[in-house]
């Protein structure tokens, strides 16, 4: 098994390429576990943290950008980004341990394609989009369309995340990420639910994202609660169509980590939280240079 | 929640009761300290092992000869390699000992060991592994009491019949033993009862879960010795046991103690020495085996899983009048579950004239049980302490209350056999009831719960030497593996009995052959019983050197006298002889000085624990989160009072784990689906509040300090304790461990759709 950690784009495309049996890792925290448990060894290793756009977060005026293979503990540590998303930056900094988190990476979580990986229900909250680098040059893609299935993603053979796109929230908008597992920390979402909520004037609802994990081969959107949300005010019946559409959409399993009964109640809650918790954000927002829903 | 600062109450005492830092703190601190797996000797194996993917399985063949044939590949041992002890005559439980270190004809359960390959690396031992092919013809599986107890069960040991069971049974059986404990007139006793409570309640198997998994390096002589370094809870024991699976006599095998990273009972037996000892045998070389966490869940011991059913009756003003309780216990594969323990030490706290307790020794498809501090008592202490605290509840009377009305004291009968010495149990249930903790208010969904527990503690055989050195410090040599602090201990009792600074101690664990026999680390027995030794050992010192300076005097030893770590002329006469220069004048007066004691401690003092834990739970998921606990525990004497309380926090958050989400996950084919610190869910720091302590001290009078153990007692209680605050909590009695968020929820659910939460 080669270790290869190309410096740029090109060249790790130009790797792939050329070993085709090629494992590309960001934060490893996946791979050399799954590798200790007896996964068979791929040829080589691609290490995408020495290059630099992978590893880098820029604000570029219209949308963040924020490499793939980005230490989570450089997320939790960048206070704009922290004020502007703090849902986002709250699932990231949930991945394992401290320690763990100066490996870990959004890219990494995505692409493990683990339907429980707790920054994906957040991402797909806010929207963003991933940009993926192959043979073919580049493109870019809706995360919530790559994992499509649990451990599986619509990367092509030579294809990696280089970076995230993460456009600038309107005014009177919050988003937050809860999961419930059965200790405080260490461990895997049994649920998880990303919400971003932008309000108007009036309190009510201008738009919402509602988005499930680890209930279902892979994080989803509910439609139903977000249009249960749009033009309402947050009160006892939006939340609860909220928690009855998320209940609705879940399409769990039975494993050692939480019944199919338990997950299904369980997301109900958690979504309804997570939207009580996002709208009190938007509420004390002060994102945006002013109240008519434009980015700044 | 202030932390308890409270040292020892001191009769007089300079060392004993103060805090200093532990003598193997560097050591541990800078990662010098060597463990189980740091052992690298010149031409070293590595080696691994091949386990059954198989709950039960007959072993059809083993064919190694691709194995042998793999690069780096120096021995490969199966089944073959051993005696077959049954011819030799030995006993059931040695018989049981050598087959689940290593399988004969069958598999027992998943992570059973069917052979060990020594090579090269460890790569490519575990390449080889794999190449070994064996044929199994799988069998029906049992994974629960009541699978093993069904009639039409697979056997797992055919030929077994139930001991102590009238008439004897003509059948085969997964029942090793029935064990019965009885007082009174058990009918009576209900008859004058104004409530009775009877339920029934399960636990999972859980796992000792310390943090250092099994290693052992084993290094063969050519003329048979074998020696081996390993990280245990008694390198005597081991010795023994590696001998008996080797066939050999004990005093061919050296043992060598590794730093252990935690045992708590399941360091007690063997699993890898034999197999290293034999590899190294069959190379020529050293071979070192190293356990990952996957072999450490499947293949060494969990605690029992349970099933208990217990009956409880009380009058209205609070007196217990009877206890009927039917106690299952998984022993795993091999027989010799802790179902025994439990009946002793169930109904210990209280004065019970009535009584009928029967429990059953039964043998699963699982990983052989090991002790686990305390074993056998906290699932027992869980069921009685739950139905304890529903009297309580059913006659409105304080839970404290109910308690202190019914304790045992000093005179007390035991069920188990004696009249109990001098206890401190009424002395934690006043110190939990006067803490500010039981007043505090609770707020929406929070509860409180109080439970008790008892254990017996060890005495059994400890040897100490004590060396004078030249300078005038001393050192001091025990065979016990030091688990909670034991260097600590004996230091201070040295310093104690010598009247010197501890820093002039210096503490150590020997090895088989530079010091006396000693018993294992458990028990809750080293401080007590080689404290006792020491103490001896140091005794004998003093005796000795009192002589030399009588002799150097030339007087009378009765002239003389030990003061602060000097011997004085009562007359005064002479300037005082310090242990330095008495070191120093040692040529003229005998030659150098030491001493070893040995004994079989006898006065063991039985401990008490109290504990009280407030929770909340969250209605909507089922998370219960703890959020205050306090333990108030009997130590006798706290010889270092910060490891007491270390071992006391460390039984209760032992316990809260097995309370809340510890568990064995097994899938339908019998293997552990959990076998990771991932989904085998021990606490983590953040999952509780500070462990809030008191130390109790009722003097032990069958010891020199005051000892009694301190070690197991701690995770008695707080089954029930943690159990009782979210029945407070919640209005559902939880009768299932763990207590998993799924498992409340479930609860709350019946509870609202009209049932009782149970």
């Amino acid at each position: 098994m080669k270790y290869l950690a190309p410096k740029t784009v090109e060249e790790a495309t130009t790797l792939l390429a050329e070993h085709p049996g090629a494992t590309v890792f960001a934060g490893a925290t996946d791979v050399i576990p799954q590798l200790k448990a007896g996964r068979p060894e791929p040829e080589a290793l691609v290490d995408l943290k020495k290059i630099s756009q992978a590893v880098s977060v820029s604000d570029e005026g219209g949308h963040w950008s924020i490499g793939a293979a980005t230490a989570t503990a450089k997320l939790t540590g960048n206070k704009a980004l922290a004020a502007e998303f703090p849902g986002l930056v709250e699932a990231a900094g949930l991945i394992g341990s401290d320690q763990v988190q100066s490996r870990a990476t959004l890219g990494g979580n995505l692409c493990n394609a683990s339907p429980a990986a707790d920054s994906v229900p957040a991402m797909i909250a806010n929207g963003m989009r991933a940009v993926i680098a192959g043979p073919g040059g580049t493109r870019t893609v809706a995360v919530e369309d790559i994992p499509t299935g649990p451990g599986s993603t619509q990367l092509q053979p030579g294809e990696f995340v280089v970076s995230f796109e993460l456009d600038h929230a309107p005014a009177r908008t919050g988003d937050a990420y809860l999961r419930l597992i059965p200790r405080t920390e260490m461990d895997i979402a049994v649920v998880g639910a990303g919400v971003r909520i932008t309000l108007d004037d009036a309190g009510n609802v201008a738009s919402a994202t509602v988005a499930i994990g680890a209930v279902a081969p892979t994080a989803r959107r509910v439609p139903a609660a977000e249009e249960a949300l749009v033009g309402n005010p947050i009160n006892d019946t939006t939340l609860a169509a909220v928690a009855e559409a998320a209940s609705a959409a879940c399409n769990p399993i039975d494993d050692k980590r939480g019944t199919i009964a338990y997950r299904r109640q369980v997301a109900g809650v958690l979504a309804r939280r997570a939207v009580v918790a996002a709208a009190e954000r938007a509420a004390a927002s002060t994102n945006g240079a002013s109240n008519n829903g434009e980015t700044r | 929640m202030a932390i308890i600062e409270q040292d020892t109450t001191n009769p007089g005492f300079k060392w004993i009761g103060t805090r200093p830092i532990r003598p193997d703190g560097y050591e541990k601190v800078t990662g010098k300290a060597r463990f189980g797996a740091d052992m690298m000797l010149p031409g070293q194996l590595e080696g691994a092992v091949l386990r059954s993917p198989h709950a039960h399985a007959r072993i059809v063949s083993i064919d190694t000869s691709e194995a042998e044939t793999m690069p780096g590949v120096k021995a490969i041992v199966t089944g073959a390699d051993f005696p077959d002890l049954a011819e030799a005559g030995a006993g059931a439980a040695d018989l049981d000992l050598a087959v689940n270190v290593i399988a004969r004809d069958k598999v027992l359960y998943e992570g059973h060991v069917v052979a060990a390959v020594a090579a090269d690396t460890r790569k490519q031992a575990q390449a080889a592994i794999k190449a070994i092919k064996v044929n199994y013809e799988v069998l029906p599986h049992v994974l629960t009491v009541d699978e093993a107890m069904a009639s039409d069960a697979p056997i797992l040991h055919p030929g077994t019949r139930t001991k102590n069971v009238e008439p004897a049974p003509e059948a085969d059986s997964n029942v090793i033993s029935r064990v019965v404990q009885q007082l009174g007139d058990l009918d009576a006793g209900f008859a004058a009862a104004d409530v009775v409570v009877e339920r029934t309640f399960t636990t999972k198997p859980v796992h000792q879960g310390y943090i250092e998994p099994h290693a052992a390096v084993a290094d063969a002589m050519p003329n048979g010795r074998v020696h081996v370094w390993c990280s245990s809870q008694g390198h005597f024991a081991m010795r023994t046991m590696t001998a008996t699976v080797l066939g050999c006599d004990p005093t061919r095998i050296k043992v060598t103690p590794a730093e252990i990273g935690g045992g708590f009972g399941g360091k007690l037996s063997i699993y890898l020495e034999p197999l290293a000892g034999r590899l190294s045998q069959k190379s020529g070389r050293p071979v070192r085996i190293v356990m990952n966490r996957d072999e450490v869940f499947k293949g060494t011991g969990p605690a029992s899983g349970t099933k208990i059913t217990v009956k409880i009756g009380a009058t209205n003003d609070g007196k217990l009048t009877a206890c009927q309780s039917w106690l299952g216990y998984e022993a795993g594969a091999f027989a010799g579950s802790p179902v025994g323990a439990a009946t002793m030490t169930m109904i210990a706290p209280y004065q019970f004239e009535n009584l009928l307790l029967e429990g059953y020794d039964v043998v699963v498809n699982k990983p052989k049980v090991a002790a686990y501090r305390a074993p056998g008592a906290p699932m027992a202490a869980f069921a009685v302490e739950s139905v304890i605290d529903e009297i309580a509840q059913k006659i409105g009377m304080d839970p404290i209350e109910l308690r202190l009305k019914n304790a045992s004291v000093e005179g007390s009968q035991a069920a188990y056999g004696p009249k109990f010495p001098k206890i401190g149990y009424v002395e934690t249930l006043e110190a939990i009831k006067n803490h500010p903790n039981y007043q505090i208010p609770l707020g929406p969904n929070q509860g409180r719960g109080v439970a008790s527990g008892f254990w017996f503690n060890a005495g059994m055989n400890s040897s100490a030497t004590v060396h004078l050195n030249e300078d005038g410090n001393v050192t001091v040599i025990v065979g016990s593996p030091d688990i909670g602090g034991s260097r600590a201990s004996m230091a201070l009792m040295a310093a104690e009995t010598f009247g010197i600074d501890v820093a002039r101690v210096q503490p150590l664990v020997g090895d088989t052959e530079t010091v006396g026999f000693n018993d294992v680390t458990g028990g809750s027995r080293t401080t007590l019983a080689t404290g006792q030794a020491v103490t001896e050992a140091c005794e004998k010192v003093k005796v000795d050197l009192m002589a030399r300076a009588a002799k150097t005097w030339n007087c009378d030893v009765a002239d003389v006298e030990w003061v602060d770590g000097q011997v004085q002329k009562l007359d005064g006469s002479e300037p005082p002889l310090s242990m330095a220069k008495l070191a120093r004048g040692w040529g003229r007066t005998g030659g150098p000085v030491s001493a070893t004691a040995s004994l079989n401690a006898r006065g063991v003092g039985s401990a008490f624990s109290t504990q009280v834990c407030d929770v909340e739970v969250d209605p909507e998921t089922g998370i219960v989160r703890v959020l205050r606990y306090l333990t108030a525990q009997d130590a006798g004497r706290a010889i270092h009072p910060s490891y007491v309380e270390g071992q006391f926090q460390g039984g209760v958050v032992q316990g809260i784990g097995w309370a809340l989400n510890e568990e064995y996950v097994h899938t339908a084919e019998g293997t552990m689906d959990n076998p990771s610190f991932l989904d085998y869910r021990i606490p983590v720091a953040s999952d509780l509040p500070m462990i809030d302590t008191i130390i109790v001290e009722v003097p032990n009078p069958g010891h020199p300090w005051g000892v009694r153990g301190v070690g197991e007692v701690g995770i008695v209680p707080p089954l029930a304790a943690v159990a009782n605050a979210v029945s407070n909590a919640t209005g559902c009695r939880l009768t299932d461990l763990p207590m998993s968020p799924m498992r409340v929820l479930d609860a709350l659910n019946q509870k609202s759709n009209g049932g009782n939460g149970h």
